[in-house]
């Protein structure tokens, strides 16, 4: 028993890190916390759902179409909302990012409708395979693992290895200096949202698949993988892994001993962390609040 | 091959610079002496394109025949002008060796690069023992060598350095001015932007003198360095007893 909720706590937590990722991605470039970015999610799920349904095109597909549109949709914002700002404060912007995300909402619910639908998702939760005696694990639960392992280590060689990804953190370390390099930062931005619009949709996807898919959907796991990302420490992108790992693995314990309590252990967490240790558990550079 | 007209900056409703003027020669070593708040930085910051959009307000900058005073930051570095910025600036979490990297980020011969990293640790020794190393754990004059090495990697034509003394001891101060001739000597025309007139004055071709905002004297280092005004003002060998003589300079200086 103990072994079935550590995986499933692991597998929900890998999911809320994945999301938690996306949100640090951005965080880290700009110290802008993206609130639309459950909804920029959503919405890229909504479109998958409508490839699939509508135009019945295979799931490979859907999903390569959906992971284009994730970026483009995560560029416009950054070009048409946040840009265009004047002398811009951190607040300011978030708020722009509060505003982009009710009018994703209204996207989605005028063009979709409110009512729930079923995601049909290639890995379902129901599907299990029993890989040692007395541990199932699901498919879906498989393929956050797989999926979430793959763009982490994307990720660390990216921000590594690449030279745009190291322009990235030296953006993000110091725009001025980072213009006197002769980098674009303005380009820096939109990819850097390009890329954590895609991480988003992908994480935003498999909890499509665990729930249903309406227009607010995401608004529950957003808070959650925000709450995972503030337990890791929000710049550094393993610490946020570490973060999501944890509250899932606390989140199902704590959901198995009193399950009426489940949905409040993320803010009570979030709530614990801001006030003991607001850096987070493993943010190593300056301290700054979230 | 730097040619400065009648260029205004403004900061809001402040007027940084009143139209200045001024001009660089390929090959030289030019220094932009004054003391705090003359506009020596809001200068190069101008000529950057670091400040708001609409700045300089009037006047135009030309670099080998080419405008630049409304091109972006970054067209400026690619048409061959680097600057190292007052208290370094390095980026505080990336490694000494991604740093360097970083200074050639408009390069893509990758091999010209590779050349590039090893004549910058042949110029900087301590830049090789600490490659690894976090660029914020470095000392001041590290930090400053790191400064001077990132902005070489693109390949200027002109380098500006904005008070590359500061805060470093005597000693070092005279190191990184050597490095600076050598850097000069290997073709590279240098805009120096100094507090430490005496300094500056031993190591620079050509000097211009700034008082708010104004270029009051442009000449030879060995002429400025006999004059009156600057020897008493800026390099601190007192002749005069009273105030009036300050006041005298202050009036001189503020109606050109």
């Amino acid at each position: 028993m103990i072994e079935q909720l550590i995986v499933e706590g692991l597998a929900i937590g890998a999911c809320y890190g994945l999301f938690g990722v996306a949100v640090a991605i951005i965080y880290k470039t700009s110290e802008v916390v993206n609130f639309a970015q459950g909804e920029m999610g959503m919405i890229a799920t909504f479109v998958a759902f409508h490839v699939l349904t509508v135009y019945h095109v295979p799931f490979w597909l859907a999903f390569i179409i959906t992971m284009v549109f994730a970026m483009l949709l995560g560029m416009l914002i950054e070009i048409c909302f946040l840009r265009p700002a004047k002398d811009p404060t951190v607040l300011g912007l978030i708020i722009i990012t509060l505003g982009a995300e009710m009018l994703l909402m209204g996207l989605a619910g005028w063009k979709w409708g409110a009512e729930q639908k079923d995601f049909p998702f290639l890995l379902s939760v129901q599907k299990t395979h029993e890989i040692l005696p007395g541990l199932t694990v699901n498919e879906w639960s498989m393929g956050v693992f797989v999926l979430a392992a793959v763009i982490m280590v994307f990720l660390f060689l990216f921000f590594r290895y690449s030279r745009l990804g190291i322009a990235m953190r030296a953006t993000q370390q110091n725009v001025n200096a980072a213009k006197i390099m002769g980098i674009k930062v303005e380009r820096v931005f939109s990819i850097t949202w390009a890329m954590s619009s895609l991480i988003g949709a992908v994480a935003a996807m498999f909890f499509a698949a665990r729930s249903v898919l309406d227009p607010n959907f995401m608004m529950e796991p957003f808070m959650r993988a925000f709450a995972a990302a503030v337990l890791g420490g929000l710049t550094s992108i393993p610490g946020v892994v570490v973060g999501g790992i944890l509250l899932g693995l606390i989140e199902n314990f704590f959901g198995y001993a009193w399950p009426e309590w489940k949905p409040i252990v993320a803010f009570v967490v979030i709530i614990i962390i801001i006030t003991v240790r607001p850096s987070g558990l493993f943010a190593k550079h300056y301290i700054k609040k979230v | 091959m730097l040619s400065i007209k009648n260029i205004e900056t403004w900061y809001d409703l402040i007027r940084a610079l009143h139209g200045i003027s001024f001009e660089i020669k390929q090959g030289d070593i030019v220094a932009l002496l004054g003391s705090n708040g003359a506009g020596k930085s809001t200068t190069l910051k101008t000529i950057m394109r670091l400040l708001d959009d609409d700045q300089p307000e009037k006047g135009t900058i030309e670099f080998m025949g080419k405008r630049i005073d409304r091109l972006d930051t970054e067209e400026i570095v690619r048409l061959g002008i680097s600057y190292v910025p007052e208290g370094r600036e390095v980026f505080p979490e990336l490694t000494v060796m991604e740093n360097i990297l970083m200074g050639a980020y408009t390069r893509s011969d990758r091999r010209g690069v590779n050349e590039d990293i090893e004549a910058m640790l042949r110029l900087f020794p301590i830049l090789g023992k600490r490659r690894d190393q976090e660029a914020g754990h470095l000392s001041g004059g590290e930090q400053q060598m790191l400064a001077i090495a990132r902005a070489l990697m693109s390949r200027p034509k002109l380098l500006m350095l904005d008070e590359p003394s500061l805060g470093l001891s005597p000693l070092l101060t005279k190191e990184i001015f050597t490095i600076i001739q050598d850097i000069n000597k290997q073709g590279v025309t240098i805009l120096l932007v100094e507090q430490n007139v005496n300094m500056a004055l031993k190591y620079s071709n050509f000097a211009f003198l700034m008082e708010n905002g104004r270029i009051v004297r442009a000449d030879k280092p060995e002429v400025l360095r006999e004059d009156e005004d600057v020897k008493e003002f800026y390099l601190g060998i007192a002749t005069e007893q009273s105030v009036k003589g300050y006041k005298r300079y202050r009036r001189k200086v503020r109606f050109r």
